[in-house]
C-alpha cells in the first residue's frame, strides 16, 4: 500500500455509519470512494467508479470472499455486469467475460484507510 | 450446379432424410425440395396424442425450424404430387406444379385403413393419423359433451387404438375398445401379457370387448353416429367413433408409374432403400423393405439416414428393423421387444406373473438360458430400456432376476457394450453416448441429447441415456457438479432442504454448517441464494441484520438497477387493475421527481431515473397514497396479468381480473430460485397470454383449468396442463403447492419451464406431488405457504418506519443529500434519458475540471 506517501487524511465517516459486508459512497472532493466494512473490523476503499459499466456503483455490489492461491480475500462483485474485484488491491479477478469501458483498465483504483477514535480516515 | 432431389410427402422421415442431408452435404451438391400434402411443417406424429393434453400443434414441431430457412431447402405445403413421370423425370402436383428431378425420393407414410363396413362415412367416425384428423376428433367431442356424457368406441386394440382409447378418454368421454382378436396387442404381446394388459385399460375406466367383429355403423336418430353392431349380435352405443384398425402404405403414385409392389402393399426397395427404378428411392412407412413395410419410425429414419448417405455416395445399407415399441398411454406401462412370441426353435420363455398387481413379465432366452431373444412387459417396463440393448447379448447371472420388481431381486448392473444400441428411434449406440462425454465434451444430459440426437424422438430410452452419461461423467473424474459455487459443495435444492430442515436462519449459521470452508464469506451466487432460501424458511424483512448483506443491490434498495446507475421504481398493481386516482398520483409522483415513466410488458407503470437517495422520498408518496412494492426488483412473484374477464367482457365466462388480483395479493412477496409470473384468462380466447406464464389461467364454464411452466424471454415455452375445471378453493390450494415445490427444489435462476423438464418424473411428477400427494409434504407445503400470507408486509413500508433501514439510501455517507455528480440526462420525447457517453464527453471540455452536465438530475426537462 501507499501509506508511506500518504500526505493528506480525511475524516469520512464514524465506522458505526459502516455496516458491515455491505459498502458506502464517499465523496473526496471530485473523486467518488467505495468505503467497505468487514467483518474483522478492517475497512477498505476502491474507486466507486465501474471500470465495466462506466457507472458509479461499485459500493452498491456484495461483499464476499474468494480463494486465491490458497489465500482468502475480500472481494466485492460489481452489481452491474458482476466483475469480481479483489477489495485489498483493487485486482479485477473475473471480467465475467466482459472487457471494460473506454479502454479503462479492468483493476481498481485503492486508497489506504485508517480507523482512529471510531473515525474512518482516507489517505491521499 | 447442384442436382435436385425432389422429396414427396413431409412427414416424420421426410424431414430426417433433408437434416440427415443438409447436416452432412457440406459442399451443396444437393438442392431439395419437400412437397407435401398436409399444411404443416413436418411434425411430430409419434407425440399426435399429446396435442390432446392441451399442446398445440406448434408444439409438436420436430427439429431445428432453421431447417426450412436453409436455401437449399425448399418446403411446399398443402399440395399433392399426383403424377410421377419417369421418363421426363418430373412430378406434378394437384395445384399444377412440376418439379424436374435428379433423384426422387418417396416418403409418402401410410394412411388408416378403413375397413369396408357400412356407416364408416357417418359424421363422427374418425381415423387417427394426423394432426388435422385428431383436431377434429377433439372438436367433435367437445362439442357433443356440452350437453351429455359422450360415449366413444375405438375399434382396434393395437398400439395405436389403444392410445386413441386413453385419448378420448381423456377428453371425458367414456370409452370401449373393440378387439377383433383374442387379446389387445396381439401383434406386440402374447395372450398373457394381454390378458394383465386388459386389466390394466379397466382400471383407467376403459371397456374392452374382445373378439368383437364391427359389421355396422348405425346412425342416431340426432344425426351422427350412434351404435354399432357386432358379427355375433352385440350392439354398442356410441357417439363417436375413432377407426384404429391398422394403416396401408401410400404407395399409389408408385402403382401409377409402374414400380414394383410388394405382396401386401408398399414400393419395394432393396436394402439401399432404392426402387426398381435407379433414379427413386423409397423411405418410411411406405417402404416394402425386406419383404415388409414397417410401421414405426426407427426403421424409418435408418432408412433416411441411409438415402442421405448413398446421395454423397456412401455404401451403408439397411440392417433390418428393430420393432421394439413401448406403449405410451400414462398409467399403463407396456413393452415388448425382439423375439416377443419365443418363435426362435429352442426358444426358452422365462414368466413372472402377478395378477393382483397387474404385472406380466415374460423374457425369451435362448436354448441355453443365456442369450436375450426378446421379452414383453406389461404393468411394469422399468426394465425395458436397460433389456433392449441387451438383445442378443449374453445377460450376466439369473435372467429371473430381471423379473423381479425393482428393488427386490438384485439384477446385476448392465454394463453396455459399445456398440449395443440405445436409442433406436435414432441409432445411437451406447459408445456414441459414452463418446458424447469422452470426446465432444458434453456434461450434461441436455448436451448428450443435442450432440448425439438420442432420446429426442419417442424418449424410452431416456433412462439409460441418464445413466450411461452419469456413468460416464463419473468414470472420467468429471463429477457432475451440482455445487452452487465454491463456498458450497450442495445444489440449490439440497441447501433448501438442509436448511429447512436444520431450522438456521442466519447466513453465518448456514455457511458455518453447510459451507465448505469455515473463512469463506460467500460471494454473489450464493449470498443471494441463501437470502432467498431463508426469505421462505424463516420469513424476515429483506434488510434484516445480516440478511440485508446478501440483497444484490434491487433488493437492498428495492428497486431496480439502470445502465447509469440510477434505479426504477415500480409499485404493485395487482392484475394490472388500478384507480384513476391511483393513475394521477403516480403520474404526479413521476412529474415531481422528474422521472422518465413507461407502461411496462407486465400490465404496470415504471418510473425510470430515480437516484439512490430520492428512493425513499419517492416510496414516502406512492406509500401514502394506498401503493405497496411491486417487487419488480426481486426474484419472487413479478405480476398476475390479467384481461378483463366476465366483468366486462361478452365472451367472458368468469372474474378473471377478480382472481388475478386475489392471486397477486396471496403471493406477493413470495421469493424463489427466478421470477414468477402468473396470467388468469377469462376464457378460452387467451387475451391475458396466460399460457406464457409460470403458472396460467383460464377460465372454463366449469371452473378453471391451470397451466404451468409457460416461459417468455430467450427460450419460450407454452405453459402445459396441469388440472382441469377446478373450483377456486382447489385451484388456489394446487397453485400454492405447485409454486413451493418449485421454491424447494429448483436450481438457481432456473425458471419453472426447465424445471419442470428437469424434475423426477417431469410434468407427470410434478402433477402427482402437487394433486395426489405423493411425496406426502403437501401439508407441509400448505402450512408453509399459510405462513407466507400471514408474515407478508410490505417492505418498502416497513422500512420507511425504520430510520436504520433509511440510512441504506444515501448517496454519500460524507453527503447524505449531495446527488451522484456523474448522472446526466438529456430531454427525448417529451421526458429524460440517461446521457450516452458521446453526450458527456461532448459536454466535458477539460479533463480536470468538474463535469458540465447536460442536464443535472433536477433539471427540469419540461418547460
Ligand atoms: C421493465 C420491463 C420491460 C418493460 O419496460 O416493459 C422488464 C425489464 C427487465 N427485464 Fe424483463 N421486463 C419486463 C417484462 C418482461 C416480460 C413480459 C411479462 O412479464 O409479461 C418478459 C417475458 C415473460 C417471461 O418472463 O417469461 C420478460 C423477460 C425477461 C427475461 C427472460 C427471462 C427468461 O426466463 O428467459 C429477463 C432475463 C432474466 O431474468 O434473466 C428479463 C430481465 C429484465 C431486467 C431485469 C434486465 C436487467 O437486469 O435490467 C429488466 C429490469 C428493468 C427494470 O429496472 O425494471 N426479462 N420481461 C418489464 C417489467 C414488467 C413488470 O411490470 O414487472
Ligand atoms: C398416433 C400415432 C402414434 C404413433 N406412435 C408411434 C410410436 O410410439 N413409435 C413409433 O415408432 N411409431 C409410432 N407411430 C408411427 C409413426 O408416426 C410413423 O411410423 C412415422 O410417422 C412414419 O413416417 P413417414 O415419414 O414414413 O410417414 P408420415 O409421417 O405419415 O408422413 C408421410 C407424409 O406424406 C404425405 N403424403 C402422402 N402422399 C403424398 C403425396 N402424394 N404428395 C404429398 N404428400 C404426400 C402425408 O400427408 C404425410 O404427411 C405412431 C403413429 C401415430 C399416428
Ligand atoms: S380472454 Fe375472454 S374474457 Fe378475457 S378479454 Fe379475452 S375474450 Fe374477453
Ligand atoms: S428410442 Fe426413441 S428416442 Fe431413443
Amino acid at each position: 500500500m501507499t501509506t508511506l506517501e500518504t500526505a493528506v487524511w480525511t475524516a469520512v465517516c464514524r465506522v458505526q455509519d459502516l455496516a458491515p459486508e455491505r459498502g458506502a459512497a464517499a465523496l473526496l472532493g471530485s473523486d467518488q470512494v467505495a468505503l467497505f466494512r468487514l467483518l474483522d473490523g478492517r475497512v477498505l476503499a476502491v474507486q466507486q467508479h465501474d471500470p465495466f459499466s462506466d457507472a458509479h456503483v461499485i459500493s452498491r455490489g456484495i461483499v464476499g470472499s474468494r480463494s486465491v492461491d490458497g489465500v482468502e480475500v475480500p472481494t466485492v462483485a460489481s452489481p452491474m455486469y458482476k466483475q469480481v474485484f479483489d477489495l485489498t488491491t483493487g485486482r479485477c479477478l473475473d471480467a465475467a467475460g466482459k472487457t471494460p469501458a473506454r479502454g479503462l483498465s479492468p483493476d481498481l483504483r485503492t486508497w489506504p484507510v485508517r480507523v482512529s477514535d471510531g473515525l474512518v480516515e482516507v489517505g491521499r | 450446379m447442384n442436382q435436385h432431389l425432389v422429396v414427396v410427402g413431409g412427414g416424420m422421415v421426410a424431414q430426417r432424410l433433408v437434416e440427415a442431408l443438409r447436416d452432412r452435404d457440406t459442399a451443396g451438391a444437393w438442392r431439395i425440395t419437400v412437397l407435401a400434402e398436409e399444411p404443416r411443417r413436418p411434425y411430430d406424429r409419434v407425440a399426435l396424442t399429446s396435442y390432446f393434453s392441451g399442446r398445440d400443434a406448434d408444439d409438436l414441431a420436430l427439429g431445428d425450424p432453421e431447417l426450412w430457412s436453409d436455401p437449399l431447402v425448399t418446403l411446399v405445403r398443402d399440395d399433392a404430387v399426383t403424377q410421377v413421370d419417369r421418363d421426363a423425370k418430373t412430378v406434378t402436383t394437384a395445384r399444377g406444379r412440376t418439379e424436374h428431378y435428379d433423384h426422387l425420393v418417396l416418403a409418402t407414410g401410410s394412411s388408416a385403413w378403413v375397413p369396408p363396413l357400412e356407416g364408416a362415412d357417418l359424421p363422427g367416425v374418425f381415423v387417427y393419423r394426423t394432426v388435422d384428423d385428431v383436431a377434429a376428433l377433439r372438436g367433435y367431442v367437445e362439442k357433443l359433451s356440452e350437453d351429455r356424457v359422450v360415449k366413444g368406441a375405438v375399434l382396434g386394440g393395437g398400439l395405436l387404438g389403444l392410445e386413441a382409447a386413453g385419448a378420448l378418454q381423456a377428453l371425458g368421454a367414456r370409452t370401449t375398445v373393440l378387439q377383433v382378436g383374442t387379446h389387445l396387442m396381439s401383434a406386440q404381446v402374447d395372450l398373457g401379457g394381454g390378458e394383465a394388459l386388459r386389466r390394466l385399460i379397466n382400471q383407467l375406466g376403459v371397456g374392452v370387448r374382445l373378439n368383437a367383429m364391427t359389421t355396422t355403423i348405425k346412425p342416431h336418430r340426432r344425426g351422427g353416429v350412434g351404435r354399432l353392431e357386432l358379427a355375433d349380435g352385440g350392439r354398442v352405443d356410441a357417439d363417436v367413433v375413432v377407426i384404429a384398425a391398422g394403416v396401408r402404405p401410400r404407395d399409389e403414385l408408385g402403382r401409377a408409374s409402374g414400380l414394383a409392389i410388394g405382396e401386401r402393399g408398399g414400393i419395394v426397395v432393396d436394402d439401399t432403400c432404392l426402387t426398381s427404378d435407379l433414379d427413386i428411392s423409397a423411405v418410411g412407412e411406405v417402404a416394402c423393405i425386406q419383404g415388409a413395410t414397417i410401421g414405426l419410425v426407427a426403421p424409418g429414419y435408418a432408412m433416411a439416414e441411409i438415402t442421405a448417405d448413398r446421395l454423397l455416395g456412401g455404401t451403408s445399407s439397411f440392417p433390418g428393423a428393430d420393432t421394439a415399441t413401448k406403449l405410451k398411454l400414462s398409467g399403463v406401462d407396456v413393452a415388448s421387444f425382439g423375439d416377443a412370441f419365443g418363435q426362435t426353435p429352442g426358444a426358452l420363455e422365462i414368466v413372472w406373473a402377478d395378477p393382483v398387481g397387474g404385472v406380466y413379465k415374460k423374457l425369451v432366452m435362448s436354448d441355453d438360458a443365456r442369450t436375450l431373444l426378446g421379452g414383453v412387459l406389461v404393468g411394469d417396463a422399468s426394465a425395458y430400456a436397460s433389456l433392449r440393448p441387451m438383445l442378443g447379448r449374453e445377460l450376466p447371472g439369473d435372467p429371473a432376476a430381471f423379473l423381479l420388481p425393482e428393488g427386490g431381486g438384485g439384477a446385476p448392473e448392465l454394463e453396455l457394450p459399445d456398440d449395443a444400441a440405445v436409442c433406436s428411434c435414432n441409432n445411437v449406440s451406447a459408445g456414441t453416448i459414452r463418446g458424447a462425454v469422452t470426446e465432444h465434451g458434453c456434461t450434461d444430459l441436455g448436451a448428450v441429447k443435442a450432440c448425439t440426437k438420442a432420446g429426442t424422438s419417442c424418449g424410452s430410452c431416456l433412462p439409460l441415456v441418464k445413466k450411461l452419461v452419469t456413468t460416464e461423467l463419473a468414470a472420467q473424474g468429471i463429477a457432475v457438479s451440482t455445487a452452487l459455487c465454491e463456498h458450497f459443495a450442495l445444489s440449490r435444492a439440497q441447501l433448501y432442504d438442509a436448511v429447512r430442515v436444520s431450522g438456521v436462519s442466519s447466513f453465518t449459521q448456514v455457511i458455518e454448517r453447510f459451507g465448505t470452508r469455515a473463512e469463506g464469506r460467500g460471494c454473489d451466487i450464493c449470498r443471494p441464494t441463501v437470502a432467498s432460501i431463508l426469505a421462505t424458511t424463516s420469513p424476515a424483512h429483506v434488510l434484516e441484520g445480516e440478511r440485508a448483506t446478501l440483497q444484490d443491490t434491487n433488493d437492498h434498495v428495492m428497486a431496480n438497477l439502470q445502465k447509469d446507475g440510477s434505479y426504477s421504481v415500480v409499485p404493485r398493481i395487482a392484475g394490472g387493475e388500478v384507480t384513476p386516482e391511483g393513475l394521477i398520483a403516480i403520474g404526479e409522483v413521476a412529474k415531481d421527481f422528474g422521472l422518465y415513466t413507461k407502461i411496462t410488458g407486465g400490465q404496470r407503470i415504471d418510473m425510470f431515473g430515480a437516484r439512490i437517495d430520492q428512493l425513499p422520498l419517492i416510496w414516502q408518496r406512492l406509500v401514502d397514497a394506498g401503493f405497496e412494492s411491486g417487487h419488480a426488483y426481486g426474484k419472487s412473484l413479478r405480476t398476475v396479468k390479467s384481461c378483463v374477464g366476465s366483468t366486462w367482457c361478452r365472451f367472458g365466462v368468469q372474474d378473471s381480473v377478480a382472481l388475478a388480483v386475489m392471486l397477486e395479493l396471496r403471493y406477493r412477496g413470495l421469493r424463489s430460485p427466478h421470477k414468477i409470473k402468473l396470467g388468469v384468462s377469462g376464457c378460452a380466447r387467451e387475451c391475458a397470454e396466460a399460457r406464457g406464464k409460470d403458472v396460467g389461467v383460464i377460465a372454463t364454464d366449469k371452473g378453471w383449468n391451470v397451466y404451468v411452466g409457460g416461459n417468455g424471454g430467450f427460450t419460450p415455452r407454452h405453459a402445459q396442463l396441469l388440472a382441469e375445471d377446478l373450483d377456486t378453493e382447489t385451484l388456489v390450494r394446487t397453485i400454492d403447492r405447485f409454486l413451493l415445490y418449485y421454491v424447494r427444489t429448483a436450481d438457481r435462476l432456473q425458471r419453472t419451464a426447465p424445471w419442470i423438464e428437469e424434475v423426477e418424473g417431469g410434468l407427470d411428477g410434478v402433477r402427482a406431488v402437487v394433486m395426489e400427494d405423493s411425496l406426502g409434504i403437501a401439508a407441509d407445503l400448505d402450512e408453509q405457504m399459510a405462513l407466507h400470507v400471514v408474515e407478508y408486509e410490505d417492505e418498502w413500508k416497513a422500512t420507511l418506519e425504520d430510520p436504520e433501514k433509511l440510512r441504506r439510501f444515501a448517496s454519500f455517507v460524507n453527503a447524505p443529500d449531495t446527488p451522484d455528480p456523474s448522472l446526466a440526462y438529456v430531454p427525448e420525447r417529451g421526458q429524460s434519458r440517461p446521457a450516452t457517453a458521446d453526450e458527456r464527453d461532448d459536454a466535458r471540455p477539460t479533463p480536470h475540471h468538474e463535469p458540465v452536465l447536460v442536464a443535472g438530475a433536477r433539471l427540469e426537462v419540461r418547460s
